[in-house]
């Protein structure tokens, strides 16, 4: 870091309340140019607050912020973005149904009297893509035919054809594989070397300390300190945003003598094929792979939310074929969808109805719901999982990333599932709740239940797993054992550089 | 990389012969086809221009009817708008000395006016646009009455349209072509040129497609709304004062039930009513269907319940034939 250099942003006591909550306190940092600087916190530290004063989407209260040179205060994200600011929204700032040229140049297009020269577009949006390695796509591809990596690419391409010179990426790698987050840091790189400055926001830790100069870390609304790349270390960044040292994850004793559960032989659906494994009671079978191999699928056509085409289920030695979740969680499988808030909670509606809406059955006499029966049931599970919230008729919405996940865990905890399906159960849950959701699914497996966790992250695959299925392009490529399993093994298989003869899987 | 121009061509040509909208032409010319053969009067020209003047007020009003169900509203309004509008201009006409045309344009206005009206309870007052735009269907057929009886309260059920220039609108011919058809053809152009190539037509679509992406990217959801909602609401009005030429005279009914007629065709042709997808000549395609169909009906002599279950018919068919060719082509 070069002392010279002249900070692109500069933040001087910014503060901000919503109602009651103070969201800021009194926030100071700089950003120089050409810096990738980390902004990383828990859930409501008050990253997004920030992200969006800078992006004049909500107003401050009071402080300072200069950009350039010259003090600014933006009314409108427009302001923003003319001034040079870009704010690289997660996937749900995205015009799905248009083509990839609308969105690049949604709310500026060039116009000569009015008219829109589509040819001058393209041309501008395929340069735009190219610089984000886009090269093959076509510019007039609809959004919503887009992987999630390719849509977070075009985001970029949206960005830099503003000729940003701050970008700000919320979370951009979160649904990203470890191939496609390689992608994207290639991409940071490449502008950092044009002399555009990042505001990194993410929860991964590993990566921000990879990708970025320096770190600084949010708390309940307060700046906890701004650490240098050669300072920070993962222990440190944590400590700083919980406040508390955590213990770090130990690996359980191994679990693998309990009896078969379930078995899959010879599966196909759609998005995998062949596929042969087993669940014991009381073990957790992590599965690894990029995004797209079929994890997701696999485990929903087991579930009976997607269809089958071949292949045989046991279920507790008996063959079953399930035709729809209600089949299988009547049987005892519970699954935790990977999209919380797309497949599993209904954001609207009170805590307590996301709670109990997979047991219903259970409280009801005669028909009727026995509210009473079930908000005990409810506030035992609110207990027994820390959510924090402040009513259980409360929206769903009202409660951060993590306690919505641990809600949706409360629900199907409530069934009492021999067998769990986990779809990615961190996703954008923040390191603390992240330690709790951890803790929770090892005391399930020592209590007998059977864990299937799909998870991108590696690190939790490994420290979680006594056994580790790694699938790549529709097929499963491996089961490892957990002393056999490291990172380099799974990535290998994963991107299927090795595979592994079929008589080893059984 | 970049493809050959003749590649190009054939991909987005694949492109277009996947859209719902050319499904639906399709299926029109088949229809057309059958009818040809059952019936010797269809292929007349002077039946197929007859055809055409019955879908001309229905298709000028599915244009902004598209554009609203673009921007993921729905405006049930529009019958009594239209009756409303050409209401006023036919009292302006009959009982001022006003000039005609200037009563056309304060037609027009008005119904254009209403459509503000609910922009505003929309956009400011926030009702969901459904329940905004049931309160106008029943204003405005209010106001239609208020404004065919006076403020003397005699009851009237109709006001004659007196000048015969204004009726040409409606009722004239240029050659063999009826005026309205004329007219709906301008529209239809105009407009479908508009949504492609100017910067509000491509922030209409996105501000149906997603809402807080369209704000975050500078577009400004109030402008876009109003604009969608008053347009229709004058095309309404414009389209009223077609129908009444047509009759010579303002009906307190006209329009009754139209509403549904014009969101029929725009679902018809390819809209999404949850917003961000839907062309305007998806929308006129649906409104001739459902004209040749009715006329099918009379030329065949078939009774009338069974033309209204058709059209019922033609309305779910082309919503579930949609939804199973979606479900195949996420197989692959």
């Amino acid at each position: 870091m070069s002392e010279q250099a002249q900070p692109i942003l500069t933040v001087r006591g910014i503060s901000k309340r919503f109602g009651g909550v103070q969201a800021l306190k009194d926030i100071h940092f700089d950003v120089l140019p050409g810096e990738v600087h980390a902004l990383v916190g828990e859930n409501g530290a008050g990253k997004s607050t920030l992200m969006n004063i800078l992006g004049g989407i909500v107003p401050r209260d009071s402080g300072e912020v200069v950009f350039m040179g010259r003090e600014v205060r933006f009314n409108a994200p427009q302001e923003a973005i003319d001034a040079g600011i870009a704010i690289i929204h997660q996937e749900l700032a995205m015009l799905p149904t248009l083509s990839i040229i609308d969105n690049v140049f949604m709310g500026r297009m060039p116009a000569r009297l009015g008219w829109i020269s589509w040819g001058e577009l393209e041309k501008l949006t395929q340069k735009a893509l190219a610089r984000v390695g886009l090269h093959q796509v076509n510019p007039y591809t609809r959004v919503r035919d887009l992987s999630a990596s390719q849509r977070q690419l075009v985001e970029i391409a949206k960005a830099l054809s503003l000729n940003a010179r701050l970008l700000i990426m919320d979370e951009p790698n979160s649904s990203l594989s470890e191939s496609e987050t390689q992608t994207l840091f290639r991409v940071i790189h490449e502008l950092q070397q044009d002399g555009v400055s990042i505001i990194f926001v993410s929860h991964k830790i590993e990566e921000v300390l990879q990708i970025s100069q320096r770190i600084s870390v949010l708390r309940d609304g307060c700046n906890t300190g701004t650490l240098s790349q050669s300072e920070a270390t993962v222990e440190k960044i944590i400590q700083m945003m919980v406040g508390r040292e955590l213990v770090r994850d130990h690996r359980r004793g191994q679990q693998n003598s309990g009896e078969v559960l379930l078995q899959v032989s010879a599966l196909s659906g759609q998005g995998f094929r062949d596929v042969s494994f087993e669940v014991r009671k009381g073990e957790i079978l992590g599965f690894s792979g990029l995004v797209g191999a079929g994890r997701s699928e696999l485990a929903r056509a087991v579930f009976g939310a997607d269809p089958v085409f071949g292949g045989e289920i046991r279920w507790q030695g008996r063959p079953v074929r399930w035709n729809s979740p209600a089949d299988a969680i009547r049987a005892g499988v519970a699954m935790v969808q990977e999209d919380r808030k797309v497949q599993s909670l209904f954001m609207k509606l009170p805590i307590l109805f996301n709670m109990t809406l997979a047991t219903l059955p259970a409280y009801t006499r005669r028909g009727w719901i026995d509210y009473q029966k079930a908000r005990e049931v409810s506030q035992f599970l609110v207990q027994k999982l820390s959510i924090k919230l402040g009513s259980l008729d409360h929206p769903v919405s009202s409660l951060s990333g993590g306690n919505q996940q641990k809600t949706i865990l409360a629900r199907w905890l409530a069934a009492n599932p021999k067998l769990l399906i986990l779809d990615e159960p961190t996703h954008g849950v923040d390191v603390g709740a992240k330690a709790e959701i951890y803790q929770l699914i090892r005391r399930l497996a020592e209590d007998g239940v059977a864990i299937w966790l799909i998870s991108s992250e590696l690190p939790e695959i490994l420290t979680m797993s006594d056994r580790v299925a790694v699938m790549c392009e529709g097929r499963l490529a491996a089961v490892l054992e957990r002393d056999q399993a490291d990172e380099e093994k799974i990535m290998a298989y994963a991107t299927g550089t090795v595979s592994q003869p079929a008589a080893a899987l059984l | 990389m970049s493809q050959s121009p003749s590649s190009r061509f054939q991909t987005s040509l694949k492109t277009l012969l996947r859209t719902r909208e050319a499904g639906v032409f399709l299926a029109l010319v088949l229809l057309v086809i059958i009818m040809g053969f059952l019936s010797p009067y269809f292929l007349l020209s002077e039946n197929i221009f007859n055809v055409l003047r019955s879908m001309a007020t229905i298709a000028i009003m599915a244009i902004g009817m598209t554009m609203v169900i673009v921007t993921g509203g729905i405006d049930l309004s529009v019958g009594s708008v239209l009756a409303a509008s050409a209401m006023l201009t036919a009292r302006l006409i009959f009982y001022t000395e006003l000039n005609p045309w200037l009563a056309v344009v304060v037609g027009i206005g008005f119904g254009m006016f209403l459509g503000l009206i609910n922009g505003f309870l929309i956009t400011r007052v926030k009702i969901a646009p459904f329940i905004a735009t049931l309160g106008m269907l029943s204003i405005a057929r209010g106001l239609t009455y208020m404004i065919a009886s006076g403020l003397q309260g005699t009851v009237a059920s109709n006001i004659p349209m007196r000048d015969p220039a204004v009726n040409f609108l409606g009722a004239g011919y240029i050659g063999p072509v009826p005026f309205p058809v004329i007219l709906m053809v301008i529209l239809v152009v105009i407009f479908s040129l508009f949504l492609k190539f100017t910067v509000l037509g491509r922030q209409i679509y996105a501000v149906g497609s997603n809402e807080l992406a369209a704000r975050l990217s500078g577009v400004n959801l109030t402008r876009v709304k109003l604009f969608v909602y008053s347009l229709t609401g004058a095309l309404a009005g414009f389209a009223g004062i077609l129908n009444a030429g047509l009759l010579s005279t303002s009906a307190t009914n006209a329009g009754l039930g139209n509403e549904l007629d014009v969101i029929a065709a725009v679902a018809i042709g390819g809209a999404s009513l949850a917003g961000g997808e839907g062309t305007i000549y998806g929308a006129v395609i649906g409104a001739a269907i459902m004209a040749v169909l009715r006329n099918a009906f009379v030329l065949l002599k078939l009774p009338v319940y069974m033309q209204t279950i058709a059209i019922g018919v033609v309305i779910i068919l082309a919503v579930a034939s949609d939804q199973l060719q979606r479900r195949g082509s996420n197989r692959h």
